[in-house]
């Protein structure tokens, strides 16, 4: 975990608007994320390794360089491809599912949050983005790392309070529940905004 | 002008500019972002705002200018506007916008060629504010100083 929170982590900010480019681009920088920006959802697929018709990475040519990115923040309204629609290709594709995804919009419509949060996003910020917003982009990215660790540590959890029996059960049921507690909570959509 | 004149000069303007609300705390947190590594990044903001602005004006003169105005369209143009003005911390800006966005929605040509006149108009006071504090921000860094935070 604490090589977790020194790590530098890898956003891919997409906007059509150039100033919110600099913008978002300066707050994550600040915030020690490494960022790239691009202008579009086709180019975010691009640098994703997913072409738009495509659903799983093509056999990539060497020169092909894919980064590893950690987590995509979009703005909503663009034109062509929306965020929207960049969220439902990323959370469609079996590679790319699990890299969290924020939606910003400056228009503060309760529908359209709704329906981001329900495609999969992980939040949604309302423009202007601003500094302290930061601060809730790396829970995401490290809940995703560790989420295979806890499905395993589930496993084996519950193989043990099967085999065991008494008071023995009582307490193991203890011990796991909090961590099941705590996956079930940020595996739900996020309705408090 | 040495330093710490300037740096004076630059509090008193700026105090002006935000106690009449042509800009908001959202400019001070665009200064807070400002540091060595990004000297400039508030003066590059702007100068995209004021880009911005000036081809999104345009639109939507071209849009009245027209029969059939396109509300759809006015409106989508306008909430561009009020996008980047929330964004550097145009206020006033930004408040003509949402009642010209309301002007959208009723359909009314009148009431949106209102708005465009007015928009214009605080476009244009904005300008020269902003303008005059980078003007006085280059200054500062010029002379080696740190520009002041400024706050409502």
């Amino acid at each position: 975990m604490a090589v977790d929170a020194e790590a530098q982590f890898h956003v891919l900010a997409v906007d059509d608007s150039l100033m919110d480019r600099k913008l978002i681009e300066r707050l994550l920088k600040t915030s020690s994320f490494q960022v790239t920006t691009v202008d579009s959802g086709s180019k975010a697929l691009e640098v994703l390794g997913l072409s738009e018709d495509q659903t799983s990475p093509s056999a990539v040519s060497p020169e092909h360089n894919e980064i590893e990115v950690n987590l995509v923040i979009t703005d909503y309204c663009m034109p062509g491809m929306t965020g929207y629609d960049l969220l439902k290709k990323i959370k469609g594709s079996s590679s790319l599912k699990d890299i969290p995804v924020v939606v910003m919009s400056s228009e503060n419509v309760p529908s359209r949050i709704n329906r981001c949060l329900e495609g999969g996003a992980e939040e949604f910020f309302l423009k202007p983005v601003q500094l302290s917003d930061m601060k809730r982009l790396r829970p995401h990215i490290l809940k995703g790392r560790s989420k295979d660790q806890q499905l395993q540590r589930e496993e084996n959890s519950n193989t043990i309070i099967i085999s065991s029996g008494g008071s023995k059960r009582k307490a193991m049921d203890e011990e796991p529940s909090p961590e099941r507690t705590r996956l079930r909570f940020s595996t739900g959509s996020l309705t408090i905004l | 002008m040495e330093l710490h004149k300037l740096r004076r000069v630059y509090i008193e303007f700026a105090e002006i500019v935000f106690r009449d609300g042509f800009l908001d705390n959202q400019y001070t947190q665009l200064q807070q972002l400002q540091d060595e590594s990004e000297p400039k990044f508030v003066l590059q903001v702007g100068t995209l705002f004021l880009e911005d602005s000036e081809k999104l004006l345009n639109e939507l003169r071209s849009i009245l200018d027209q029969q059939d105005v396109d509300f759809e369209k006015l409106d989508a143009f306008v909430r561009k506007l009020t996008g980047s003005s929330a964004s550097i911390g145009a206020k006033r800006v930004k408040d003509v916008c949402m009642t010209f966005h309301d002007c959208c929605k009723k359909g009314s040509k009148e009431g949106c060629r209102k708005c465009l006149q007015q928009l214009a108009a605080e476009y244009r006071l904005v300008k020269r504010k902003l303008e005059t504090l980078f003007k006085l921000e280059t200054q500062i860094l010029a002379a080696g100083g740190s520009v002041p935070l400024l706050s409502q």
